[in-house]
């Protein structure tokens, strides 16, 4: 079951933890992948680890000249661009009423703003293709907020309207637009949260345990494939029951 | 017909999947030809590609009739 051979995939933020995971599963289905990441040196591992159909694009997806030619660069790079999986994001948390413009600015533009951009310049060789797959990822702190996140929480929300939006428009054309939406998931990141941190978030969360990249990968592999024709719009959340949504 | 014509009557012919005698110069691609609004962004992509043109967005949008995407080509090039 899922067997992209064949596909062309562009993987944004693939030098972080659940990129890197999302490359994997597209990759280990049979698809072509593009990674793409600031940070060249994880990208050229993770292209020497996978081998064959592995290309590497780095990007700052702050420079919004660098976002809109990325897609063609991807394409140019693997013949082709049919599956656009917008993973990269950065936070910068802090105190909503202490936020400044720089942070919040920031974080739209990397979160919100270059993956519209990258939807926009995918979307051409979708539609002449007539076979698509757009994957955004999401947070669950986009539906339910979090303290220290209203820049992030309102980027994941933006994507949410973004994503539909272009579902709707580009879905008679055999194109969809997902999102997945983790919740908390084992990463760099959280590896620097304090045990007291840890027991506390868990507390929140039925399974009891923190999600692994690899279970938001298959959620980004099952919304790329040829088995999720019909699913369009929609959101899979993966947070271990932390939010029933 | 110039040739210009010919290459964008093809086009719409084929994308839109008409009759080659509705295609007129005063043919309006959404009220007499069926297109919708994607279809009018496709056929733009269609021409720039046919003709190794850029559209701009505010041209493509007075681009309404087969007549006016012929003009528009043919100052162009």
């Amino acid at each position: 079951m899922f067997d992209l051979t064949g596909k062309t995939a562009l993987v944004t933020g693939a030098s972080g933890g659940i990129g890197g995971e999302i490359a994997r599963a597209l990759h280990g289905a049979g698809a072509t992948v593009a990674l793409s990441g600031t940070r060249e040196g994880p990208l050229e591992e993770l292209a020497a680890a996978l081998g064959e159909r592995a290309h590497v694009v780095p990007c700052d997806l702050s420079d919004a000249a660098a976002v809109d030619a990325l897609p063609k660069r991807a394409s140019e790079a693997m013949g082709g661009l049919g599956i656009l999986v917008n993973n990269a994001g950065i936070t910068r948390d802090g105190l909503f009423m202490r936020m400044s413009d720089e942070d919040w600015q920031q974080v739209l533009d990397v979160n919100l703003t270059a993956t519209m951009r990258l939807c926009r310049a995918s979307l051409r060789g979708m539609m002449k293709a007539r076979w698509g797959r757009i994957v955004n990822v999401g947070s669950v702190v986009g539906s339910i907020g979090n303290p220290g996140q209203a820049n992030y929480a309102a980027a994941k929300a933006g994507l949410s309207g973004l994503t539909k939006s272009i579902a709707h428009e580009v879905a008679p054309r055999g194109v969809t637009a997902n999102m997945v939406a983790p919740g908390f998931i084992t990463t760099a990141m959280t590896d620097k949260l304090t045990e007291d941190q840890r027991a506390g978030l868990l507390e929140r969360v039925p399974t009891g345990r923190m999600g692994e990249a690899r279970e938001v990968a298959g959620a980004v592999l099952y919304l790329a494939s040829p088995e999720a024709a019909y699913v369009t719009g929609a959101t899979l959340h993966v947070n271990g029951g932390m939010a029933m949504l | 017909m110039s040739d210009i014509a010919d290459r964008v009557k093809k086009i719409v012919v084929e994308h839109l999947g008409v009759e080659e005698d509705k295609v007129g110069n005063s043919a309006s691609f959404i009220d007499d030809l069926g297109a919708d609004s994607l279809d009018t962004v496709e056929l733009v992509m269609a021409f720039e590609e046919e003709f190794g043109i850029e559209i701009p967005d505010d041209a493509a949008e007075n681009i309404q009739t087969f007549g006016d995407a012929v003009k528009f080509i043919e100052d162009a090039q």
